[in-house]
Protein backbone atom coordinates (compact mmCIF):
# COMPACT_ATOMS: atom_id res chain seq x y z
CA UNK A 1 0.00 0.00 0.00
CA UNK A 2 2.54 2.58 1.11
CA UNK A 3 4.90 2.16 -1.84
CA UNK A 4 2.09 2.42 -4.38
CA UNK A 5 0.88 5.64 -2.78
CA UNK A 6 2.99 8.02 -4.82
CA UNK A 7 2.56 6.54 -8.25
CA UNK A 8 -1.19 6.51 -7.73
CA UNK A 9 -1.45 9.89 -6.06
CA UNK A 10 -2.64 11.65 -9.19
CA UNK A 11 -5.27 9.09 -10.02
CA UNK A 12 -6.45 9.00 -6.41
CA UNK A 13 -6.89 12.75 -6.55
CA UNK A 14 -9.01 12.77 -9.70
CA UNK A 15 -11.12 9.80 -8.66
CA UNK A 16 -11.81 11.53 -5.34
CA UNK A 17 -12.70 14.74 -7.14
CA UNK A 18 -15.08 12.91 -9.50
CA UNK A 19 -16.77 11.08 -6.60
CA UNK A 20 -17.61 14.35 -4.85
CA UNK A 21 -18.92 16.21 -7.92
CA UNK A 22 -22.56 17.34 -7.82
CA UNK A 23 -25.15 15.29 -9.69
CA UNK A 24 -24.86 15.56 -13.48
CA UNK A 25 -21.82 17.85 -13.39
CA UNK A 26 -19.16 15.40 -14.62
CA UNK A 27 -21.37 14.29 -17.51
CA UNK A 28 -22.06 17.90 -18.52
CA UNK A 29 -18.37 18.83 -18.51
CA UNK A 30 -17.37 15.64 -20.29
CA UNK A 31 -19.95 16.03 -23.05
CA UNK A 32 -18.94 19.65 -23.57
CA UNK A 33 -15.32 18.56 -24.00
CA UNK A 34 -15.63 15.72 -26.51
CA UNK A 35 -17.86 13.09 -28.04
CA UNK A 36 -17.97 10.12 -25.70
CA UNK A 37 -15.85 7.23 -26.96
CA UNK A 38 -17.28 3.74 -27.33
CA UNK A 39 -16.60 1.50 -24.40
CA UNK A 40 -17.34 -1.96 -23.05
CA UNK A 41 -18.72 -2.54 -19.57
CA UNK A 42 -16.50 -4.63 -17.33
CA UNK A 43 -19.02 -4.06 -14.58
CA UNK A 44 -22.28 -2.33 -15.41
CA UNK A 45 -23.26 0.39 -12.90
CA UNK A 46 -24.60 -1.13 -9.70
CA UNK A 47 -25.88 0.35 -6.48
CA UNK A 48 -24.75 -0.92 -3.11
CA UNK A 49 -23.48 0.30 0.20
CA UNK A 50 -20.34 0.91 2.19
CA UNK A 51 -20.22 0.57 5.95
CA UNK A 52 -18.78 3.74 7.42
CA UNK A 53 -16.54 3.63 10.45
CA UNK A 54 -15.52 6.08 13.10
CA UNK A 55 -13.16 5.74 16.04
CA UNK A 56 -14.11 5.78 19.71
CA UNK A 57 -12.96 9.09 21.14
CA UNK A 58 -12.06 10.20 17.60
CA UNK A 59 -8.73 8.38 17.72
CA UNK A 60 -9.33 4.99 19.38
CA UNK A 61 -10.77 1.67 18.29
CA UNK A 62 -12.97 1.67 15.17
CA UNK A 63 -16.74 1.14 15.30
CA UNK A 64 -19.49 0.98 12.68
CA UNK A 65 -21.66 4.08 12.34
CA UNK A 66 -23.94 3.09 9.49
CA UNK A 67 -23.89 2.59 5.77
CA UNK A 68 -23.83 4.96 2.82
CA UNK A 69 -25.22 4.31 -0.66
CA UNK A 70 -22.54 3.92 -3.31
CA UNK A 71 -22.65 3.39 -7.07
CA UNK A 72 -19.79 1.65 -8.83
CA UNK A 73 -18.90 0.56 -12.34
CA UNK A 74 -15.92 -0.32 -14.52
CA UNK A 75 -15.44 -0.02 -18.25
CA UNK A 76 -12.76 -0.35 -20.89
CA UNK A 77 -12.06 1.81 -23.92
CA UNK A 78 -11.21 0.33 -27.36
CA UNK A 79 -7.65 1.59 -26.79
CA UNK A 80 -7.47 -0.60 -23.69
CA UNK A 81 -7.62 1.83 -20.77
CA UNK A 82 -9.77 0.67 -17.87
CA UNK A 83 -11.84 3.23 -15.97
CA UNK A 84 -13.34 2.69 -12.53
CA UNK A 85 -15.83 4.68 -10.53
CA UNK A 86 -16.96 4.45 -6.91
CA UNK A 87 -19.19 7.37 -6.06
CA UNK A 88 -21.48 8.31 -3.20
CA UNK A 89 -25.23 7.98 -3.77
CA UNK A 90 -27.42 6.16 -6.25
CA UNK A 91 -26.19 7.76 -9.49
CA UNK A 92 -25.60 5.34 -12.35
CA UNK A 93 -25.22 8.01 -15.06
CA UNK A 94 -22.72 9.88 -12.89
CA UNK A 95 -20.77 6.68 -12.23
CA UNK A 96 -20.58 6.05 -15.97
CA UNK A 97 -19.30 9.57 -16.64
CA UNK A 98 -16.76 9.30 -13.81
CA UNK A 99 -15.45 5.94 -15.08
CA UNK A 100 -15.14 7.36 -18.59
CA UNK A 101 -13.16 10.32 -17.30
CA UNK A 102 -10.98 7.94 -15.28
CA UNK A 103 -10.25 5.89 -18.40
CA UNK A 104 -9.69 8.92 -20.65
CA UNK A 105 -7.28 10.41 -18.12
CA UNK A 106 -5.01 7.41 -18.70
CA UNK A 107 -4.86 7.92 -22.48
CA UNK A 108 -4.02 10.49 -25.12
CA UNK A 109 -6.87 12.80 -24.15
CA UNK A 110 -5.56 13.30 -20.63
CA UNK A 111 -4.55 16.92 -21.05
CA UNK A 112 -7.81 17.91 -22.72
CA UNK A 113 -9.87 16.13 -20.06
CA UNK A 114 -7.86 17.66 -17.26
CA UNK A 115 -8.51 21.16 -18.59
CA UNK A 116 -12.13 20.62 -19.55
CA UNK A 117 -13.35 18.44 -16.66
CA UNK A 118 -11.01 18.21 -13.69
CA UNK A 119 -9.90 21.82 -13.46
CA UNK A 120 -13.43 23.30 -13.56
CA UNK A 121 -14.53 20.71 -10.98
CA UNK A 122 -11.65 21.67 -8.73
CA UNK A 123 -12.45 25.37 -9.05
CA UNK A 124 -16.14 24.78 -8.35
CA UNK A 125 -15.53 22.58 -5.32
CA UNK A 126 -13.01 25.06 -3.94
CA UNK A 127 -15.55 27.87 -4.45
CA UNK A 128 -18.27 25.99 -2.56
CA UNK A 129 -15.87 25.25 0.30
CA UNK A 130 -14.61 28.83 0.50
CA UNK A 131 -18.16 30.20 0.64
CA UNK A 132 -18.92 27.86 3.52
CA UNK A 133 -15.71 28.64 5.37
CA UNK A 134 -16.45 32.37 5.06
CA UNK A 135 -19.89 31.93 6.59
CA UNK A 136 -18.40 29.78 9.32
CA UNK A 137 -15.70 32.37 10.00
CA UNK A 138 -18.36 35.05 10.46
CA UNK A 139 -19.78 33.02 13.38
CA UNK A 140 -16.45 32.75 15.19
CA UNK A 141 -16.62 34.14 18.70
CA UNK A 142 -14.16 36.91 19.57
CA UNK A 143 -13.93 36.88 23.33
CA UNK A 144 -12.87 40.00 25.11
CA UNK A 145 -12.47 40.49 28.81
CA UNK A 146 -14.09 43.46 30.48
CA UNK A 147 -11.65 45.34 32.69
CA UNK A 148 -12.91 45.01 36.21
CA UNK A 149 -12.43 47.89 38.60
CA UNK A 150 -10.65 46.80 41.75
CA UNK A 151 -10.89 49.02 44.81
CA UNK B 1 -48.64 -15.11 18.85
CA UNK B 2 -51.01 -13.93 16.17
CA UNK B 3 -52.86 -16.02 13.65
CA UNK B 4 -53.39 -15.23 9.99
CA UNK B 5 -57.00 -14.49 9.24
CA UNK B 6 -58.55 -14.04 5.83
CA UNK B 7 -61.29 -11.73 4.70
CA UNK B 8 -59.68 -8.33 5.12
CA UNK B 9 -58.32 -8.00 1.61
CA UNK B 10 -60.82 -5.51 0.25
CA UNK B 11 -60.74 -3.46 3.45
CA UNK B 12 -56.93 -3.34 3.36
CA UNK B 13 -56.88 -2.21 -0.26
CA UNK B 14 -59.36 0.54 0.44
CA UNK B 15 -57.42 1.58 3.55
CA UNK B 16 -54.21 1.91 1.54
CA UNK B 17 -55.93 3.88 -1.20
CA UNK B 18 -57.31 6.26 1.40
CA UNK B 19 -53.88 6.49 3.03
CA UNK B 20 -52.42 7.61 -0.32
CA UNK B 21 -55.13 10.25 -0.62
CA UNK B 22 -54.62 11.49 2.95
CA UNK B 23 -50.88 11.59 2.38
CA UNK B 24 -51.43 13.98 -0.50
CA UNK B 25 -53.83 16.08 1.56
CA UNK B 26 -55.72 19.03 0.11
CA UNK B 27 -54.95 19.07 -3.61
CA UNK B 28 -55.30 22.83 -3.78
CA UNK B 29 -52.06 22.96 -1.73
CA UNK B 30 -48.87 22.39 -3.73
CA UNK B 31 -47.33 18.95 -3.39
CA UNK B 32 -44.02 18.59 -1.52
CA UNK B 33 -41.04 17.59 -3.61
CA UNK B 34 -38.24 15.34 -2.39
CA UNK B 35 -35.80 18.21 -2.95
CA UNK B 36 -37.89 20.51 -0.75
CA UNK B 37 -37.85 17.99 2.09
CA UNK B 38 -34.13 17.35 1.63
CA UNK B 39 -33.26 21.05 1.64
CA UNK B 40 -35.81 22.52 4.05
CA UNK B 41 -36.42 19.72 6.55
CA UNK B 42 -32.77 18.82 6.73
CA UNK B 43 -32.72 17.95 10.42
CA UNK B 44 -35.56 15.45 9.94
CA UNK B 45 -33.62 13.99 7.02
CA UNK B 46 -30.52 13.78 9.23
CA UNK B 47 -32.41 11.95 11.98
CA UNK B 48 -33.84 9.45 9.52
CA UNK B 49 -30.38 8.78 8.10
CA UNK B 50 -28.81 8.40 11.56
CA UNK B 51 -31.41 6.04 12.99
CA UNK B 52 -32.11 4.39 9.65
CA UNK B 53 -28.37 3.68 9.57
CA UNK B 54 -28.04 4.69 5.92
CA UNK B 55 -26.56 7.94 4.66
CA UNK B 56 -28.56 9.03 1.62
CA UNK B 57 -30.40 12.37 1.93
CA UNK B 58 -32.65 11.78 -1.08
CA UNK B 59 -33.82 8.40 0.17
CA UNK B 60 -34.43 9.78 3.65
CA UNK B 61 -36.47 12.64 2.16
CA UNK B 62 -38.50 10.16 0.12
CA UNK B 63 -39.11 8.07 3.24
CA UNK B 64 -40.31 11.16 5.13
CA UNK B 65 -42.74 11.98 2.33
CA UNK B 66 -44.00 8.42 2.13
CA UNK B 67 -44.45 8.21 5.90
CA UNK B 68 -46.32 11.53 6.04
CA UNK B 69 -43.65 12.91 8.33
CA UNK B 70 -43.77 10.02 10.82
CA UNK B 71 -40.02 9.78 11.37
CA UNK B 72 -39.99 6.34 12.98
CA UNK B 73 -42.03 4.99 10.05
CA UNK B 74 -39.51 6.69 7.73
CA UNK B 75 -36.62 5.10 9.61
CA UNK B 76 -38.36 1.73 9.21
CA UNK B 77 -38.56 2.26 5.42
CA UNK B 78 -34.85 3.13 5.28
CA UNK B 79 -33.86 0.12 7.38
CA UNK B 80 -35.88 -2.15 5.08
CA UNK B 81 -34.30 -0.65 1.96
CA UNK B 82 -30.83 -0.92 3.48
CA UNK B 83 -31.13 -4.69 3.74
CA UNK B 84 -31.57 -4.94 -0.05
CA UNK B 85 -28.20 -3.34 -0.82
CA UNK B 86 -25.13 -5.44 -1.55
CA UNK B 87 -22.26 -4.23 0.60
CA UNK B 88 -19.24 -3.17 -1.46
CA UNK B 89 -16.95 -2.77 1.51
CA UNK B 90 -16.14 -0.79 4.62
CA UNK B 91 -14.65 2.68 4.80
CA UNK B 92 -11.40 3.60 6.45
CA UNK B 93 -12.22 4.91 9.94
CA UNK B 94 -13.21 8.51 9.29
CA UNK B 95 -10.81 11.15 10.53
CA UNK B 96 -12.98 13.61 12.42
CA UNK B 97 -9.85 15.57 13.34
CA UNK B 98 -9.73 16.65 9.69
CA UNK B 99 -13.39 17.65 9.67
CA UNK B 100 -14.29 20.82 7.77
CA UNK B 101 -16.24 22.30 10.64
CA UNK B 102 -19.42 24.35 10.26
CA UNK B 103 -19.65 24.47 14.02
CA UNK B 104 -17.16 23.78 16.76
CA UNK B 105 -17.59 24.74 20.37
CA UNK B 106 -16.11 23.77 23.69
CA UNK B 107 -17.78 24.35 27.03
CA UNK B 108 -14.56 23.65 28.90
CA UNK B 109 -11.82 25.59 27.12
CA UNK B 110 -12.44 29.15 26.01
CA UNK B 111 -9.35 29.79 23.93
CA UNK B 112 -8.57 26.90 21.69
CA UNK B 113 -6.80 26.64 18.33
CA UNK B 114 -9.40 27.05 15.61
CA UNK B 115 -11.62 29.00 18.01
CA UNK B 116 -15.23 28.76 19.07
CA UNK B 117 -17.34 28.74 15.93
CA UNK B 118 -21.11 28.83 16.32
CA UNK B 119 -22.25 27.81 12.84
CA UNK B 120 -25.96 27.67 11.92
CA UNK B 121 -27.30 27.04 15.42
CA UNK B 122 -30.66 27.42 17.20
CA UNK B 123 -28.72 28.40 20.35
CA UNK B 124 -29.26 32.02 21.41
CA UNK B 125 -32.45 32.28 19.35
CA UNK B 126 -35.44 33.47 21.38
CA UNK B 127 -37.67 30.51 20.59
CA UNK B 128 -40.43 32.88 19.58
CA UNK B 129 -42.51 31.86 16.58
CA UNK B 130 -41.32 33.74 13.54
CA UNK B 131 -44.39 34.72 11.55
CA UNK B 132 -42.21 36.05 8.75
CA UNK B 133 -41.62 32.40 7.79
CA UNK B 134 -45.35 32.00 7.24
CA UNK B 135 -45.35 34.93 4.83
CA UNK B 136 -42.52 34.63 2.33
CA UNK B 137 -39.34 32.64 2.14
CA UNK B 138 -36.90 35.42 1.34
CA UNK B 139 -33.86 35.31 3.61
CA UNK B 140 -30.93 37.69 3.56
CA UNK B 141 -27.52 36.20 2.76
CA UNK B 142 -25.60 35.17 5.86
CA UNK B 143 -22.65 37.43 6.66
CA UNK B 144 -19.25 36.24 5.58
CA UNK B 145 -15.74 36.93 6.78
CA UNK B 146 -12.59 36.53 4.82
CA UNK B 147 -10.70 34.25 7.13
CA UNK B 148 -9.37 30.78 6.97
CA UNK B 149 -10.16 28.64 9.97
CA UNK B 150 -6.98 26.66 9.69
CA UNK B 151 -6.54 23.40 11.49
CA UNK B 152 -9.16 22.53 14.03
CA UNK B 153 -7.52 19.88 16.23
CA UNK B 154 -9.52 17.90 18.76
CA UNK B 155 -9.58 19.71 22.08
CA UNK B 156 -8.54 16.67 24.07
CA UNK B 157 -5.49 16.11 21.87
CA UNK B 158 -3.71 19.37 22.55
CA UNK B 159 -4.88 20.02 26.08
CA UNK B 160 -3.70 16.75 27.45
CA UNK B 161 -0.03 17.47 27.98
CA UNK B 162 -0.46 16.96 31.70
CA UNK B 163 -2.07 13.58 31.11
CA UNK B 164 -5.12 14.64 33.08
CA UNK B 165 -7.51 13.41 30.42
CA UNK B 166 -7.90 9.78 29.55
CA UNK B 167 -6.39 8.96 26.14
CA UNK B 168 -8.02 7.07 23.30
CA UNK B 169 -5.00 5.23 21.88
CA UNK B 170 -5.06 4.17 18.24
CA UNK B 171 -6.30 0.64 17.81
CA UNK B 172 -7.20 -1.22 14.65
CA UNK B 173 -9.22 -4.14 15.98
CA UNK B 174 -11.98 -4.79 13.43
CA UNK B 175 -15.26 -3.91 15.14
CA UNK B 176 -18.25 -6.23 15.48
CA UNK B 177 -21.26 -5.31 13.32
CA UNK B 178 -24.74 -5.68 14.76
CA UNK B 179 -26.27 -5.57 11.29
CA UNK B 180 -24.46 -8.84 10.54
CA UNK B 181 -24.31 -10.62 13.90
CA UNK B 182 -27.09 -10.60 16.47
CA UNK B 183 -26.49 -8.18 19.34
CA UNK B 184 -25.20 -10.26 22.24
CA UNK B 185 -24.02 -9.53 25.74
CA UNK B 186 -21.50 -8.68 27.02
CA UNK B 187 -21.21 -5.91 24.43
CA UNK B 188 -17.82 -4.32 23.96
CA UNK B 189 -17.58 -0.57 23.47
CA UNK B 190 -17.44 -0.70 19.65
CA UNK B 191 -20.73 -2.59 19.59
CA UNK B 192 -22.30 -0.25 22.14
CA UNK B 193 -21.28 2.78 20.07
CA UNK B 194 -22.82 1.27 16.92
CA UNK B 195 -26.06 0.56 18.78
CA UNK B 196 -26.11 4.06 20.31
CA UNK B 197 -25.44 5.97 17.10
CA UNK B 198 -28.53 4.38 15.48
CA UNK B 199 -30.57 4.42 18.72
CA UNK B 200 -33.78 6.35 19.13
CA UNK B 201 -33.01 9.98 19.86
CA UNK B 202 -35.74 10.32 22.47
CA UNK B 203 -34.71 7.19 24.36
CA UNK B 204 -31.04 8.20 24.30
CA UNK B 205 -31.89 11.72 25.44
CA UNK B 206 -34.01 10.40 28.32
CA UNK B 207 -31.26 8.08 29.51
CA UNK B 208 -28.60 10.79 29.20
CA UNK B 209 -30.82 13.16 31.16
CA UNK B 210 -31.26 10.54 33.86
CA UNK B 211 -27.48 10.42 34.37
CA UNK B 212 -27.43 14.20 34.80
CA UNK B 213 -30.20 13.99 37.39
CA UNK B 214 -28.25 11.50 39.48
CA UNK B 215 -29.01 8.02 38.16
CA UNK B 216 -25.41 7.00 37.57
CA UNK B 217 -24.10 10.54 37.80
CA UNK B 218 -20.83 11.14 35.99
CA UNK B 219 -20.88 14.92 35.68
CA UNK B 220 -20.21 15.59 32.03
CA UNK B 221 -18.82 18.72 30.43
CA UNK B 222 -18.99 19.13 26.69
CA UNK B 223 -15.25 19.11 26.00
CA UNK B 224 -15.98 19.58 22.35
CA UNK B 225 -18.88 19.54 19.95
CA UNK B 226 -18.25 19.75 16.24
CA UNK B 227 -20.43 19.52 13.14
CA UNK B 228 -19.04 19.45 9.63
CA UNK B 229 -18.08 17.38 6.63
CA UNK B 230 -15.65 14.51 6.58
CA UNK B 231 -14.34 12.67 3.53
CA UNK B 232 -15.20 8.98 3.22
CA UNK B 233 -12.22 6.92 2.08
CA UNK B 234 -12.42 3.34 0.97
CA UNK B 235 -9.83 0.86 -0.16
CA UNK B 236 -10.74 -0.31 -3.67
CA UNK B 237 -9.47 -3.89 -4.06
CA UNK B 238 -9.43 -3.81 -7.88
CA UNK B 239 -7.27 -0.68 -7.80
CA UNK B 240 -5.06 -1.58 -4.86
CA UNK B 241 -5.33 1.85 -3.28
CA UNK B 242 -7.66 4.05 -1.28
CA UNK B 243 -9.80 6.79 -2.78
CA UNK B 244 -12.34 9.24 -1.45
CA UNK B 245 -15.76 8.03 -2.52
CA UNK B 246 -17.77 10.84 -1.00
CA UNK B 247 -18.25 13.27 1.80
CA UNK B 248 -20.74 13.23 4.65
CA UNK B 249 -21.88 15.46 7.48
CA UNK B 250 -21.21 14.23 11.01
CA UNK B 251 -21.83 15.55 14.49
CA UNK B 252 -19.24 14.62 17.07
CA UNK B 253 -19.35 15.18 20.81
CA UNK B 254 -16.65 14.48 23.32
CA UNK B 255 -17.48 14.83 26.95
CA UNK B 256 -14.95 15.30 29.69
CA UNK B 257 -16.15 13.72 32.89
CA UNK B 258 -15.12 14.03 36.49
CA UNK B 259 -13.50 10.88 37.75
CA UNK B 260 -12.13 10.37 41.22
CA UNK B 261 -10.10 7.35 40.23
CA UNK B 262 -10.72 3.70 40.98
CA UNK B 263 -8.90 0.52 41.82
CA UNK B 264 -7.53 0.40 38.27
CA UNK B 265 -7.41 4.02 37.09
CA UNK B 266 -5.75 7.17 38.53
CA UNK B 267 -7.85 10.28 39.20
CA UNK B 268 -8.30 11.96 35.84
CA UNK B 269 -10.91 13.20 33.46
CA UNK B 270 -12.54 10.39 31.53
CA UNK B 271 -14.34 10.71 28.23
CA UNK B 272 -17.64 9.84 26.64
CA UNK B 273 -18.04 9.81 22.88
CA UNK B 274 -20.87 10.56 20.49
CA UNK B 275 -20.71 10.45 16.70
CA UNK B 276 -23.86 10.68 14.61
CA UNK B 277 -24.77 11.07 10.93
CA UNK B 278 -25.87 14.55 9.95
CA UNK B 279 -26.40 17.58 12.13
CA UNK B 280 -27.77 16.26 15.38
CA UNK B 281 -26.11 17.66 18.46
CA UNK B 282 -28.83 16.68 20.93
CA UNK B 283 -28.32 13.08 19.88
CA UNK B 284 -24.51 13.29 19.83
CA UNK B 285 -24.35 14.78 23.35
CA UNK B 286 -26.87 12.19 24.60
CA UNK B 287 -24.85 9.39 23.03
CA UNK B 288 -21.66 10.63 24.70
CA UNK B 289 -23.32 10.73 28.12
CA UNK B 290 -24.78 7.24 27.76
CA UNK B 291 -21.50 5.89 26.35
CA UNK B 292 -19.70 7.25 29.41
CA UNK B 293 -22.28 5.79 31.81
CA UNK B 294 -21.95 2.36 30.18
CA UNK B 295 -18.17 2.44 30.68
CA UNK B 296 -18.47 2.04 34.46
CA UNK B 297 -17.13 -1.48 34.40
CA UNK B 298 -13.96 -0.89 32.36
CA UNK B 299 -13.18 2.18 34.52
CA UNK B 300 -13.71 0.23 37.73
CA UNK B 301 -16.59 2.40 38.92
CA UNK B 302 -19.43 1.18 41.12
CA UNK B 303 -22.57 -0.05 39.51
CA UNK B 304 -25.18 1.95 41.37
CA UNK B 305 -27.97 0.15 39.53
CA UNK B 306 -28.84 3.13 37.34
CA UNK B 307 -30.70 2.32 34.10
CA UNK B 308 -28.01 4.07 32.03
CA UNK B 309 -25.36 1.72 33.48
CA UNK B 310 -27.25 -1.41 32.44
CA UNK B 311 -25.82 -2.32 29.02
CA UNK B 312 -28.41 -4.97 28.33
CA UNK B 313 -31.30 -2.70 29.28
CA UNK B 314 -29.94 0.20 27.22
CA UNK B 315 -28.97 -1.69 24.07
CA UNK B 316 -32.01 -3.97 23.92
CA UNK B 317 -34.45 -1.07 24.23
CA UNK B 318 -32.72 1.70 22.30
CA UNK B 319 -33.72 0.60 18.80
CA UNK B 320 -36.98 2.23 17.82
CA UNK B 321 -37.65 -0.16 14.97
CA UNK B 322 -37.34 -3.24 17.16
CA UNK B 323 -39.41 -1.52 19.82
CA UNK B 324 -42.08 -0.37 17.38
CA UNK B 325 -42.27 -3.79 15.77
CA UNK B 326 -42.92 -5.56 19.02
CA UNK B 327 -45.11 -2.85 20.49
CA UNK B 328 -47.34 -2.44 17.47
CA UNK B 329 -47.73 -6.12 16.73
CA UNK B 330 -50.16 -6.38 19.65
CA UNK B 331 -52.71 -4.49 17.60
CA UNK B 332 -52.74 -7.27 15.01
CA UNK B 333 -55.34 -10.03 15.36
CA UNK B 334 -54.78 -12.11 18.50
CA UNK B 335 -58.22 -13.72 18.38
CA UNK B 336 -57.09 -17.25 19.18
CA UNK B 337 -54.73 -16.10 21.93
CA UNK B 338 -57.42 -14.04 23.50
CA UNK B 339 -59.99 -16.79 23.12
CA UNK B 340 -57.77 -19.13 25.15
CA UNK B 341 -57.22 -16.46 27.82
CA UNK B 342 -60.97 -15.95 27.97
CA UNK B 343 -61.51 -19.68 28.45
CA UNK B 344 -58.89 -19.72 31.18
CA UNK B 345 -60.46 -16.85 33.14
CA UNK B 346 -63.90 -18.47 32.84
CA UNK B 347 -62.49 -21.75 34.07
CA UNK B 348 -60.73 -20.12 37.03
CA UNK B 349 -63.88 -18.32 38.01
CA UNK B 350 -65.90 -21.55 37.84
CA UNK B 351 -63.37 -23.34 40.01
CA UNK B 352 -63.17 -20.59 42.59
CA UNK B 353 -66.93 -20.42 42.81
CA UNK B 354 -68.57 -17.70 40.84
CA UNK B 355 -70.88 -16.90 43.74
CA UNK B 356 -68.13 -15.33 45.77
CA UNK B 357 -67.32 -12.82 43.07
CA UNK B 358 -70.97 -12.13 42.49
CA UNK B 359 -71.33 -11.24 46.15
CA UNK B 360 -68.35 -8.95 46.13
CA UNK B 361 -69.66 -7.20 43.05
CA UNK B 362 -72.94 -6.44 44.79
Amino acid sequence: MKNTFDENAERKAWMSLLAKAPEGRVAALLDAALTRPDFTWLRAPEIGSTMLRGRAGGTGAPFNIGEMTVTRCALTLPSGEVGHAYIQGRRKADAEAAALVDALMQGVHATAIRDAVLKPLETEQAGVKTARVQKTAATKVEFFTMARGED
Amino acid sequence: MYVAVKGGERAIESAHAWLAEERRGDKSVAELSIAQIREQLKLSVDRVMAEGSLYDPDLAALAIKQSRGDLIEAIFLIRAYRTTLPRFGVSEPMNTGAMECDRRISATFKDLPGGQVLGPTFDYTHRLLDFKLAADGEVPEAPTRDAALGDVPHVTEFLNQEGLIEEAPLDDTPPPDLTREPLEMPAERALRLQALTRADEGFTLGLAYSTQRGYGRNHAFVGELRIGTVAVEMDIPELGFTIEIGEITLTECETVNQFKGSKTEPPQFTRGYGLVFGQSERKAISMALVDRALRWEELGEDNVGAPAQDTEFVLYHADNIQATGFLEHIKLPHYVDFQSELELVRKLRREAGAGRYQEAAE
